[in-house]
């Protein structure tokens, strides 16, 4: 089982923590088009590579972001929460 | 034929205590600390096993636990491993794979008709739809090893959790070494090896010793590292346990395999691997045969005759594939023991005798290319022929923990490349032959992977591989009678191959799939790597651009009942369960809970107990444990604009001491969610969800917390509360002698929350109409729960209270019209659809789910959730059942039942928009096909004004 380093809690099973799938951007929903939404609701990018990801360490309810490799299933950095509101520089 | 010698020093058995076992029925004795292989190839059995494909004899090839010619059943116990069981006393062994007996097996005619079973023989012949199921039940019959004994005794096999921080998978020379160095630098190692005792396998003995003596490595003997998983999480599989083990780091002395020569008749019984018949005669005392040749085409071969001929064991002759053999100590001693040493000669057929073993080899002088004079072969008796051409890197393991490989022309070898953190490899996997290299070797990895674990410093001397070539290039000779074995899992012949690549699968992938080379129980730990410069000479391309295949974990057979987990389902249960059982609760699962069904009585079966329960809550009083619901707190300044945010109502003005249902819905406007949030003061709310929603809503609810940093916290208090249903036109009068709360309609409307005390305990109230009558939600400390039930109960018995269930709920609330998330709503339904917008605040300035919602509006619903009703006499539909207009679906039941207080059946249903009018005729299909007719109907069912929950003081 992968070991995933909480930012709060150090390093866990993976079986500790909830997959949130990943960070995208919505677009404003007053002044986007239907279209636009659409895409922003039912369209993932499957294509591999560096992403941003939401996860939730359970037991403690603490979600936090990482940025993941997904080709290599390898984590590159995790992040607060916050650091979303911030604006997360580009992958 | 295979035979027991004296006793010699450090062999494994102990001659004093002889076993007694049958085979196939007959009786034979062994040694204690013989392994059923060695025992039988003491006694001398000319076979052990038929092959999988053409049913020939076979008989011991790696005495690795490498092949699979030593699976026996043991006891009623299929796919025994032969080669590293223990002998007990009284063990019955038969061979697998046979039709009435090893000896006279009746599938052994398919040997004749091998013509007919061409490669990839199953693409070819089943093709026609009408004769497959005939084909299926003939291979069914005829495929498979072992027998699998439905009345085996049951086995518990524990599971282990086991940390390291250097993980040493080998205890040859390098293994050990690295395991040592690795404790020297402070690690705690784990020493895993597949033999049954860790014996060094040719290391000095002090460090055997010193492994065994230190308190910082723990030994795994006869154990198997089968697969490899992230961050170095390794399966160690030993005969009586798994164990999961999280290293540091890994340190791969898996060492090399000993791969065959290709020839005719490869497989015969008495046709071994000379490391097999080396460890056979070390280890056991066992001698491959009276006259052994040997095919040679490495050193080892003739260190193998020197020490048979010291055990006294007659060897007739070398067949040396190589023009001349290297100038080395132990090629000269052969020669001066009067060997017979025949340089450029090749195997070109094993003959056998009339019991089916070896009684000759055929050979034949190679000319200066390499090739081969079938015109001048002769034949040289002997009854045993020992192969010793080349090894292959055992790198299933160190591949799949993504290591990569590249091939070695000096060596003939693949070796590891590109190293991922943490993993580190030693010894002759590293193409590192000779026992001081492969200690330096080890010491090496072992240091390193202990720096990398945290533990010294790594040190930094390269050990260089062999100079010597330990594998010869090509020792596969063709034969124009075939039978020259490549895969003897599979009995694919050399031409099976060429036949594959000509057809078209001529990469190593496909031609694995296609030819099903090493897919046998072996793994191809014989047959890739052959297969693989058969490969290269017919595309004419080197080894190196072919590689390897990755094994997936597990890549040796393990025991399925070390796989075998036992069933660990977490239950929650209420306060409240104990009551329950008591009071004859049927339990049914919902989420993770168990909730009364209803409650049994004697005399009554579960429709009427179910009608009961329905009934005291119409007519006087029931009482429901609702404490599954999920039941959260939302506190801080800005816990208003959270709700208002992620639920669709409005609650900034809600009222502090009222309630205001909930919808919740994801991005997409789907219906996710429901329940009843309570405003307790301004900034602190209390709101329930589903119960099978709870987990999933809270931490969906922290995580819009955590992206808003809002200023206000969630606390999950589901398990911390009680909670209740009391309901029933007689509830305010009952629960009203319980409490100190003025119930009264004026001062507790309906939808108001109210605290005080019930039954002296501290609670919550709120006036909710889920089930359609005057009711109360209780919420008490969960400690609390069995008192305030109890005491509710007891008020309640001399007025006809009953607890009712989640089936009678189900009934009143339909009968209410109010609908299930998740059972009258699917992935699909939005909030237009389910009838709900009277609960969407769509002028709020955003809520999740909103943007998508004004496009479905606009686009207008594909279905709707409308009531149905039928004749009291008409049989129920089940749920799910299909809506029929015009001979297509148009919708389906959702929820069914029959109501005794309106007297007639009832159901919801998702139809089509354009048969969703109040009055219009729809029929269902129900199971047997008949169409049954019902007729859209206004919900709510029963007390459609809502006036019995609304009740007031007076009523």
């Amino acid at each position: 089982m992968k070991i995933l380093v909480c930012p709060l809690n150090g390093p866990r099973p993976v079986a500790e923590f909830a997959y949130g799938g990943e960070i995208r951007r919505s677009p404003d929903p007053d002044t986007c088009s239907d279209a636009e939404w659409s895409s922003y609701v039912f369209n993932r990018s499957g294509a591999p590579g560096a992403k941003y990801e939401w996860w939730c360490h359970i037991a403690s309810g603490f979600w936090f972001v990482v940025l993941r490799d997904t080709t290599h299933d390898v984590v590159i950095a995790t992040f607060p929460a916050e650091a979303v509101r911030r604006g997360l520089p580009p992958p | 034929m295979m035979h027991r010698l004296d006793a010699p020093a450090g062999e494994w058995l102990d001659r004093s205590g002889t076993l007694r076992f049958t085979f196939e029925g007959r009786e034979y004795q062994g040694y204690s600390g013989d392994t059923i292989s060695s025992a039988l190839a003491a006694a001398g059995v000319p076979y052990l096993a038929r092959s999988f494909k053409y049913h020939r004899p076979r008989n011991i090839l790696s005495f690795a636990n490498h092949d699979s010619n030593t699976l026996f059943q043991v006891d009623g116990v299929p796919n025994v491993r032969g080669d590293v069981t223990l002998l007990r006393d009284g063990m019955r062994v038969s061979a697998i794979n046979t039709f009435g007996g090893l000896t006279h097996d009746k599938a052994r005619v398919l040997d004749r008709f091998a013509r007919l079973l061409p490669v990839g023989f199953y693409y070819k012949a089943f093709h026609s739809k009408r004769l497959f199921p005939r084909w299926e039940r003939m291979f069914r019959a005829l495929t498979g090893l072992g027998e699998v004994t439905l009345g085996a005794a049951r086995e518990a096999t524990p599971k282990r959790y086991g940390f390291c921080d250097v993980l040493v998978i080998g205890a040859g020379p390098s293994g050990l070494s690295a395991a040592l160095a690795a404790a020297q630098s402070g690690a705690q190692v784990a020493l895993v090896d597949e033999a049954l005792r860790l014996a060094g396998n040719g290391a000095p003995q002090a460090l055997v010793r010193a492994a065994h003596d230190s308190t910082s490595i723990t030994l795994f003997p006869a154990t198997v590292a089968a697969g490899y998983y992230a961050d170095h999480w390794v399966a160690l599989a030993s005969p009586s346990r798994m164990t999961k083990m999280r290293a540091g780091a890994v340190v791969f002395a898996t060492g090399v395999i000993e791969q065959p020569a290709v020839f005719r008749n490869n497989d015969l019984p008495g046709v071994m691997l000379a490391s097999g018949a080396a460890q056979l005669l070390a280890r056991y005392g066992v001698a491959p045969g009276r006259r052994v040749v040997i095919v040679a085409a490495n050193l080892d071969a003739y260190v193998t005759c020197l020490e048979l001929s010291a055990r006294g064991v007659s060897v007739a002759a070398i067949v040396e594939l190589r023009s001349a053999p290297e100038r080395d100590p132990a090629v000269a001693a052969c020669v001066a023991l009067g060997t017979t040493l025949l340089p450029a000669h090749a195997p070109y057929e094993a003959i056998h005798g009339p019991d089916g073993t070896v009684a000759g080899l055929r050979i034949a002088p190679l000319n200066a290319a390499g090739h081969l004079d079938a015109t001048s072969t002769r034949r040289i008796d002997c009854d045993a022929i020992l192969m010793s051409v080349g090894w292959a890197a055992a790198a299933q393991l160190f591949l799949q923990a993504g290591g990569s490989t590249r091939f070695s022309e000096e060596l003939q070898q693949f070796v590891p490349q590109d190293l991922p953190p943490g993993i580190f490899a030693a010894g002759r996997m590293n193409g590192v032959y000779d026992v001081e290299s492969r200690l330096a070797d080890g010491r090496r990895a072992g240091a390193q992977a202990a720096a990398h674990a945290g533990f010294g410093v790594p040190g930094s001397a390269i050990v260089a591989p062999s100079v010597r070539c330990p594998s010869h290039p090509f020792p596969i000779i063709d034969h124009p009678q075939a039978k020259n074995f490549v895969d003897f899992d599979e009995d694919l012949q050399v031409k099976d191959l060429e036949n594959a690549a000509q057809e078209g699968f001529d990469s190593s992938e496909l031609l694995k799939r296609y030819s099903t080379v090493g897919m046998g129980p072996s793994q191809g730990k014989h047959s890739n790597m052959n297969a693989l410069r058969i490969l290269a000479r017919l595309r004419g391309v080197g080894v190196e651009q072919l590689g390897l295949t990755t094994a997936r974990p597990m890549y040796h057979p393990v025991p399925l009942k070390l796989l075998a987990g036992r069933s660990f389902y977490p239950e929650r249960r209420t306060p409240i369960d104990a009551q329950h059982g008591s009071l004859g609760a049927v339990w049914m699962p919902a989420g993770n809970w168990r909730r009364p069904e209803y409650y049994a009585v004697s005399g009554e079966s579960r429709a009427q107990s179910i009608d009961a329960e329905v009934h005291a809550v119409r007519s006087s009083v029931g009482l429901i444990d609702v404490g599954t619901l999920g039941k959260i707190e939302i506190y801080g300044p800005d816990a208003a604009e959270l709700l208002d945010r992620v639920y669709a109502g409005r609650y900034s003005d809600l009222k502090v001491g009222m309630t205001r249902y909930g919808l919740m819905m994801d991005e997409s406007g789907v219906i996710i969610d429901d329940g009843v949030i309570a405003r307790l003061s301004e900034q602190l709310f209390y709101f329930t969800t589903t119960t099978g929603g709870s987990a999933t809503v809270f931490r969906e609810l922290q995580r819009w917390n955590a992206l808003w940093g809002l200023d206000c916290t969630l606390v999950n208090v589901t398990g911390h509360r009680a909670a209740f249903n009391f309901a029933g036109p007689l509830s305010r009068e009952i629960l009203g002698a319980l409490t100190d709360i003025d119930l009264r309609d004026e001062a507790f409307p309906y939808l108001a929350v109210r605290a005080g005390n019930v039954a002296g305990v501290a609670a919550r109230l709120m006036r909710v109409g889920f089930v359609g009558e005057l009711g109360y939600e209780i919420h008490v400390a969960a400690g609390r729960g069995p008192d305030v039930w109890q005491a509710l109960f007891t008020a309640g018995a001399p007025r006809a209270l009953r607890p009712f269930g989640v089936e009678a709920q189900r009934v009143l609330r339909l009968e209410k019209g109010h609908f299930i998330v998740g059972q009258d709503t699917d992935g699909l339904t939005d909030p237009h659809e389910a009838n709900a917008m009277w609960a969407v605040a769509m002028k709020k300035p955003f809520f999740v789910g909103q943007r998508s919602l004004r496009i479905l509006q606009a686009r207008g619903p594909r279905q709707k959730l409308v009531g149905i009703e039928f004749a009291a006499t008409t049989p129920l539909p089940k749920e799910c059942h299909l809506i029929i207009d015009k001979g297509a679906i148009a919708g389906r039941v959702t929820s069914v039942t029959h109501s005794r207080a309106l007297n007639k059946s009832i159901g919801l249903a998702m139809l089509s928009p354009d048969l969703a009018q109040v009055g219009r005729d729809i029929q269902i299909r129900i199971d047997n096909g008949d169409l049954l007719a019902a007729r859209v109907a206004p919900a709510p069912f029963y007390d459609p004004k809502n006036l019995r929950q609304k009740v007031g003081s007076s009523a």
